[in-house]
């Protein structure tokens, strides 16, 4: 049983860790505000989702567990808020287009 | 080397760092960050050392990591202070320049009144 | 011997703190100092100081961040100006000199420190339990050195006594900061009324459980300021005029129970700040308690500001 949870945090926990490097990659090089923030959501969502999944097995009880997955629905809120605001300030910021 | 040892040296070269800042700098505002960056490495040097002092069962020694608490909060309250202070005296004078021969407060309550 | 995880850190901390210091455009230096600090709650973990971690992310990373990116924000029409102001080269040669020999000495206080270190963790393990609370440090900072935790609390008080003193005369007494409207349909007004329930019961958590484990009311004060400010800026609510009566109450009940506490223990107990036997417990619940709320409350005041605006009769 504790060599498929191993297994099961490895890759989960990889998975993650690839989707913050490519929301890393494409913070740096993508040319505007708004494809970064595209970039920024994979790192947010995704990669947090993954690694707080990958964890799961290893909390050590239900209520463990439970706060790991409330951790993710709180960035998921958050980020999500936070990337409204960047874009609309983004937008009434740009020239009349 | 050991971990505390190595974040002590950090914390070391983050307090010369913090300095150079403080001086170099002539906006108030990356003076404030420098100090804040100064105030931190000794806090780091203070958490490496209660790290040395682990025993009993703990991972570290508890009174200095309270200090450390009590000294982030006294920080931050300093940091707060130091730009309400700042805020004031861009709405008196409209600049933050910390030089003497500034022109004197310009106008600031036609300004914002 | 150190690990990778350890040195990655240092690295990146000592990369960011670089950068914030050197960065040119300051709203740069400054988002790279609040990054800065999120980092360094790792390390607080990493060198086994859970409790110092939750209060460097909540006040270093949090409310720190906010300050100072606000603060750049409004300060940014003052960049060209102060750039120009820029020391010459022979004075930053000696900042740096200067730098590199409080560098060098502190480095050599590091590789000497005593070994084996001196330690407090005996005498404060040995006293734990006859203070009822499991966290050592919640029972440092609330009963072996409670005189500490008293004068932050009304050193607190005294930075927000200067932040309001700041005030044009005009304002004086009234609310601080500008009025904030947000779209009571936008985003912002939404998380603002999701999220602090979650963040007070969040917060109420992280100071019920600072008994045994790591927490404690420092941390949960900040969260619960952290909602109060989301709600303000959000402009569900406004901030209240400084000489409202229970405004000002709130502030100094924390302190004048810890302090009324304080000189009860020179009566039952012999010295200022004692506790009698058996009533450690309780005694740090009430004053908990108390501050908790007051705590709050300062550190909200402390990041809105001086008084601005004044109220319509």
């Amino acid at each position: 049983m504790s060599a498929v949870a191993n297994l099961w945090t490895i890759l989960t926990v990889s998975a993650g860790v690839f989707f913050y490097f490519a929301g890393t990659v494409g913070l740096l090089r993508f040319p505007d505000t708004y494809t970064r923030l595209h970039a920024l959501t994979k790192a947010d969502n995704l990669g947090v989702g993954l690694v707080v999944l990958g964890l799961l097995p290893r909390s050590g009880s239900v209520l463990g567990g439970l706060k790991l997955l409330s951790i993710w629905l709180l960035v998921l809120l958050s980020a999500s808020t936070v990337s409204q605001l960047i874009a609309r300030a983004a937008r009434r910021r740009e020239p009349r287009a | 080397m050991s971990t505390p040892t190595l974040f002590g040296l950090s914390a070391a070269v983050l307090v010369g760092l913090g300095l150079y800042g403080v001086i170099a700098h002539p906006q108030p505002l990356r003076k404030i960050v420098a100090f804040n960056v100064i105030g931190s490495g000794v806090f780091l040097l203070l958490g490496a050392i209660a790290r040395r002092g682990a025993a009993a069962g703990m991972g570290g020694d508890p009174v200095p990591q309270a200090l450390l608490i009590t000294g982030i909060v006294v920080a931050f309250s300093a940091t707060a202070l130091a730009i309400a202070l700042l805020l004031r005296l861009f709405g008196e004078t409209g600049s933050v320049t910390l030089s003497s021969d500034a022109p004197a407060k310009a106008d600031g309550d036609k300004a914002h009144g | 011997m150190i690990g990778i995880v350890d040195t990655g850190l240092a690295l990146l901390i000592l990369g960011l703190a670089v950068w914030a210091i050197v960065a040119r455009d300051t709203f740069a230096a400054v988002v790279g100092f609040v990054a800065y600090g999120l980092l360094l709650t790792l390390i607080w973990v990493r060198l086994h100081a859970v409790d110092v971690a939750l209060t460097e992310g909540a006040i270093g990373g949090g409310l720190a961040g906010a300050l100072l990116i606000g603060a750049a924000a409004r300060l940014r029409s003052t960049e060209a100006a102060a750039r120009s102001e820029r020391p010459g080269v022979p004075l930053r040669i000696l900042a740096a000199v200067l730098a590199a020999g409080v560098t060098a000495a502190l480095a050599v206080c590091v590789l000497t420190l005593p070994v084996p270190a001196p330690t407090l963790a005996h005498e404060t393990a040995a006293h734990v339990a006859a203070t009822g609370v499991g966290n050592p440090i919640t029972a440092v900072l609330l009963a072996f050195r409670a005189m500490d935790t008293l004068l932050e609390a009304i050193v607190l008080l005294f930075a927000l006594v200067g932040v309001w003193s700041l005030a044009p005369d005009r304002a004086w007494g009234g609310r601080p900061g500008p009025r904030q409207r947000a779209d009571p349909n936008g985003t912002l007004a939404y998380v603002a009324r999701v999220l602090p329930p979650i963040g007070i019961i969040v917060g109420a958590y992280i100071f019920w459980v600072g008994a045994d484990y790591p927490g404690g009311k420092f941390q949960g004060a900040t969260i619960l300021a952290a909602m109060w400010l989301l709600v303000m800026m959000a402009g569900l609510a406004d901030a209240p005029p400084i000489r409202k009566t229970w405004l000002r109450l709130g502030l100094v009940a924390g302190p004048l129970v810890f302090i009324a506490i304080g000189f009860a223990g020179v009566a039952t107990a012999g010295a200022f700040l004692a506790y009698p036997e058996g009533y450690a417990k309780p005694l740090i619940l009430v004053i908990e308690f108390a501050l908790m709320p007051s705590l709050a409350l300062t550190l909200g005041l402390l990041l809105v500001g001086a008084p601005q605006r004044q109220e319509e009769r």
